[in-house]
C-alpha cells in the first residue's frame, strides 16, 4: 500500500439537508495513534460526520484532508486506508462469519484472504463460529465480527459509529482491549458514541456535538460525564 | 432575469391577444376548415415541450457534473413546463386529429415518443414529491435517462409504423400559414421563458429562507 | 481494468453465493413470472384466436412476464443490500464503485436469463409457438433484452435505495424509460413467430437492442457514483 497519511484534518465542515443543519462548521484534526471521541446526543450530527469522512457523503461547504490532500484529490484508493464499523454492521446475514470476512477481504485487494480471516476470526473469539450463519449471531457476536470486518485491510484510519451498543461487559472489554492495541499500531481512531463510561477508558480526547455544532473539546477525558451533563444542559438553555 | 418577468408575460400576453387575428386571417385549410386552426396551438406546445425536456436532459446532466443548485432548480422547473406544455399539446393534438384522421390517437413513432417523454417527466414530479430527501440527484438522473431514451423510442416505433404528417408540412405551408404559426410559437415560448424564470425564482426564494433558518439558529 | 473486472467478479459471486444457499429470489421470480403468464394468457387470449394472433398474444405475455417479475427481482436483490446497510460498504471498497453497478447487473442479469430458460418453453407450449425455429436470433432478443431492462433497473434500484415510496417509485421510473426495450422485444419476438417468420426484421430489433445496451450502460456507468453520494 503506497498511500498512506498521519493527519486527518476536519475544516470547517457544515452540511445541511434543506432547512435542517445536520452540521455546522465542525472542525477537528487527528494524528496517528489517537482516539478521539464524537459525544453528543442523538440528532447530534455524528453520524454525518462520520459519513462525510468516510467519503458516502459530500459536505455543503469546508473540507476533510487525509494527509493534507482531499478525497477527490486522492482519489478512489482512500477508501483502501479507510475501515467503516456503522451502526448497521456490514454483514451479510446470508452468508457464514468467515465467507463474510473473505468477501471482504477480495474486495479490498487483501492478500491471502482466507488466512487473513481465519486470524481475525480468532481476534473476534469466533473461531469455532466461522461456518455459521450470522444470521443467526447475537448482537455482541456481530459487532465482534463486524469489527475485525472494518480492519481487515489493517487501515490507518477507523471510524466506529456506536461500536458500544449492545454489548456485555466481556465484549466490552474485549472491543476496549482492541481499540487500545490499534492506538498503540498507529491508528487514527475517531469514535462517536453516547456511552460516557467506556468513553473515558478508551478515548485520548473528546469533543461534544451538539445540532451540529462542536459545542466542547475535551483534551482530558477523566471525569467527562459530569462535564458532558454540564455542556448540554448550558447548550440546552442558551 | 427576474426582471425581465413582467416584461416577457407582458409581451407574451399581447401576442396571444393578436394571434387569433393572425390566425384567422390565414387561409382555410382545404379539407378541415376551422378546425384546423386548432394546429396554431398544437404545433407550438407540442415542438416546446420536446425542446425543453432535452433542455432538462441537457440541465440535469450538468447538475450531475457540478451540483450548483441553480441548475437543479432550473431543471425542475424546465421538467414541470414540460409537463405542462406536454398537456397541453395531448389535449389539442386528439382534438386536431379525431377531425384529419378519424381517430383520436395513433401510435406512431411521434406521438408514441412524446407520449413516452411527457410520462418520464410526470414521474419526475412524482419522484421529487414522493421520494423523500435527496430525490434531486435521483430525479436528474432520470430526466438525462429519459432524454436518452426519446431516440430509441422514436427509432423503434419509427420502424414500427408511421402516421403523422411529415415534418416538411411546415415549410411548405404557404406564407399566412406559416406567419401565424410561427407569431403563435413566439408567443407561447415568450411564455415559456416567463414562466420559468418565475418557477426558478420560488426555488432561488425557497433556498433563500433555508438559508435564513440555517443563520437564525448560529 | 483487471482489478475493476475482478471486483465485478467478487461481487456477482458473492449474490450467486446467497442465492445458491437460500434459491428465494429464483423460486420467487420464477414462480411470479409463471403466473404473469398464465393471467395474461387467461385475460388475452380469447376464443378461437389466428395463428397470427396467437404469435402477437404470446409475444407480448412474454415479455411483459419479464418486466413484471425483473422490476421485483430488482427490488429484492437490493433490498438484501438493505438489511446490514451493505450497499454502503461495498461502496466504500477500493475500487471504482461503478465495479458495484456492473457487479449486482450482473446478477439481475443471471436470475432473469434463468428465469427466462423456464417461462420461454412454457409460452412455447401454451401457444404452440415455433420459438425454438431460430434459436439464435430469439436468445440474442432475449439475452440483449433483458441487459437492456436491467441495466437501467439496476441503476433506478440502486439510486431509490433509501428513498421513500421507492417500492412504487421502480416501476414508475422504469417501465417509461424501458419502454424501446418492450417494443423491440415483443416486436423482434413476433417477428420470430409470425406464420412467415421475417429473419431480418428479427434482425433489425436485435440490433436496436444492441444499441440501446451500448448507450444505457455507459450512461450508467458514468452517473453511477454521482447518483449514489449523498
Amino acid at each position: 500500500m503506497s498511500l498512506d497519511f498521519l493527519e486527518l484534518s476536519i475544516r470547517e465542515l457544515s452540511r445541511n439537508f434543506g432547512r435542517r443543519r445536520a452540521l455546522s462548521r465542525v472542525s477537528l484534526d487527528c494524528r496517528a495513534g489517537e482516539t478521539v471521541g464524537l459525544l453528543g446526543p442523538n440528532g447530534a450530527g455524528k453520524s454525518t460526520l462520520l459519513a462525510i469522512v468516510s467519503t458516502l457523503a459530500t459536505p455543503s461547504s469546508g473540507d476533510v484532508r487525509y494527509g493534507g490532500k482531499t478525497a477527490g484529490e486522492i482519489g478512489a484508493a482512500l477508501r483502501g486506508r479507510i475501515g467503516v464499523l456503522s451502526h448497521d454492521l456490514h454483514l451479510y446475514s446470508e452468508l457464514t462469519a468467515k465467507e463474510n470476512l473473505i468477501f471482504f477481504g477480495r474486495l479490498y485487494g487483501v492478500t491471502n484472504p482466507e488466512a487473513v480471516a481465519a486470524t481475525a476470526l480468532e481476534r473476534a473469539r469466533l473461531g469455532d463460529r466461522g461456518g455459521d450463519l450470522v444470521s443467526g449471531f447475537s448482537r455482541g457476536m456481530r459487532q465482534r465480527l463486524a469489527l475485525e470486518r472494518a480492519l481487515l485491510h489493517a487501515p490507518r484510519l477507523l471510524l466506529l459509529d456506536e461500536p458500544f451498543t449492545g454489548l456485555d461487559d466481556a465484549s466490552t472489554r474485549a472491543l476496549v482491549e482492541r481499540l487500545r492495541e490499534l492506538r498503540t499500531a498507529g491508528c487514527i481512531t475517531l469514535v462517536a458514541t453516547h456511552d460516557l463510561d467506556v468513553a473515558e477508558v478508551v478515548l485520548d480526547r473528546a469533543v461534544i456535538l451538539q445540532d451540529g455544532k462542536l459545542v466542547a473539546s475535551e483534551p482530558d477525558v477523566r471525569g467527562l460525564r459530569t462535564r458532558y451533563q454540564a455542556r448540554l444542559r448550558t447548550g440546552a438553555a442558551s | 432575469m427576474r426582471k425581465a418577468f413582467v416584461p416577457l408575460l407582458a409581451l407574451a400576453g399581447l401576442i396571444f391577444m393578436t394571434a387569433p387575428i393572425l390566425i384567422m386571417r390565414a387561409r382555410y385549410e382545404s379539407t378541415m376548415g376551422l378546425v384546423q386552426k386548432i394546429f396554431y396551438f398544437h404545433m407550438p406546445p407540442a415542438m416546446l415541450m420536446l425542446l425543453s425536456a432535452i433542455f432538462c436532459g441537457l440541465i440535469s446532466m450538468l447538475y450531475l457534473i457540478k451540483k450548483r443548485p441553480v441548475y437543479d432548480w432550473i431543471a425542475f422547473a424546465a421538467a414541470e413546463l414540460t409537463v405542462l406544455y406536454g398537456a397541453m399539446a395531448m389535449v389539442t393534438g386528439p382534438l386536431w386529429a379525431r377531425k384529419a384522421w378519424g381517430v383520436w390517437w395513433v401510435w406512431d413513432a411521434r406521438l408514441t415518443m412524446s407520449l413516452l417523454l411527457w410520462m418520464v417527466f410526470v414521474s419526475y414530479l412524482l419522484l421529487r414529491r414522493y421520494g423523500g430527501p435527496g430525490s434531486e440527484t435521483l430525479a436528474a438522473g432520470l430526466a438525462l435517462f429519459g432524454m436518452a431514451t426519446s431516440p430509441f423510442v422514436y427509432l423503434s416505433v419509427n420502424i414500427w409504423r408511421t402516421l403523422h404528417p411529415l415534418t416538411s408540412v411546415v415549410p411548405t405551408l404557404p406564407v399566412d400559414f406559416a406567419f401565424a404559426l410561427w407569431y403563435a410559437f413566439l408567443g407561447f415560448l415568450l411564455l415559456y421563458i416567463a414562466l420559468m424564470t418565475m418557477r426558478v425564482r420560488i426555488e432561488e426564494q425557497r433556498a433563500l429562507v433555508d438559508q435564513l433558518y440555517l443563520e437564525s439558529e448560529e | 481494468m483487471t482489478a475493476f473486472l475482478r471486483a465485478v467478479w467478487i461481487i456477482a459471486r458473492k449474490d450467486l453465493a446467497i442465492e445458491a444457499r437460500s434459491r428465494e429470489l429464483i423460486n420467487t421470480t420464477v414462480f411470479f413470472a409463471l403466473s404473469c403468464v398464465v393471467v395474461f394468457s387467461v385475460s388475452f387470449v380469447g376464443e378461437g384466436g389466428d395463428g397470427r394472433a396467437m404469435g402477437e398474444a404470446a409475444a407480448g405475455i412474454l415479455w411483459i412476464a419479464i418486466a413484471f417479475s425483473g422490476t421485483l427481482a430488482l427490488g429484492r436483490t437490493f433490498e438484501r443490500e438493505r438489511y446490514g446497510d451493505t450497499l454502503r460498504a461495498l461502496l466504500l471498497a477500493p475500487g471504482a464503485r461503478p465495479a458495484v453497478y456492473v457487479g449486482k447487473l450482473l446478477g439481475v442479469v443471471m436470475l432473469l436469463l434463468a428465469t427466462e430458460v423456464i417461462i420461454v418453453p412454457l409460452v412455447a407450449f401454451l401457444f404452440q409457438a415455433r420459438l425454438f425455429d431460430h434459436a439464435l436470433l430469439l436468445v440474442s432478443l432475449l439475452v440483449f433484452g433483458t441487459v437492456g431492462f436491467a441495466c437501467v433497473g439496476t441503476l433506478f434500484a440502486a439510486m431509490l435505495g433509501r428513498a421513500r415510496s421507492r417500492d412504487v417509485l421502480l416501476p414508475i421510473l422504469l417501465y417509461p424509460v424501458t419502454i424501446p426495450v418492450m417494443i423491440a422485444g415483443v416486436r423482434g419476438t413476433a417477428a420470430l413467430l409470425a406464420a412467415e417468420p421475417q429473419l431480418e426484421m428479427a434482425r433489425v430489433w436485435t440490433m436496436l437492442l444492441l444499441s440501446f445496451d451500448v448507450v444505457f450502460v455507459t450512461l450508467s456507468l458514468w452517473t453511477f457514483e454521482s447518483v449514489m453520494t449523498e
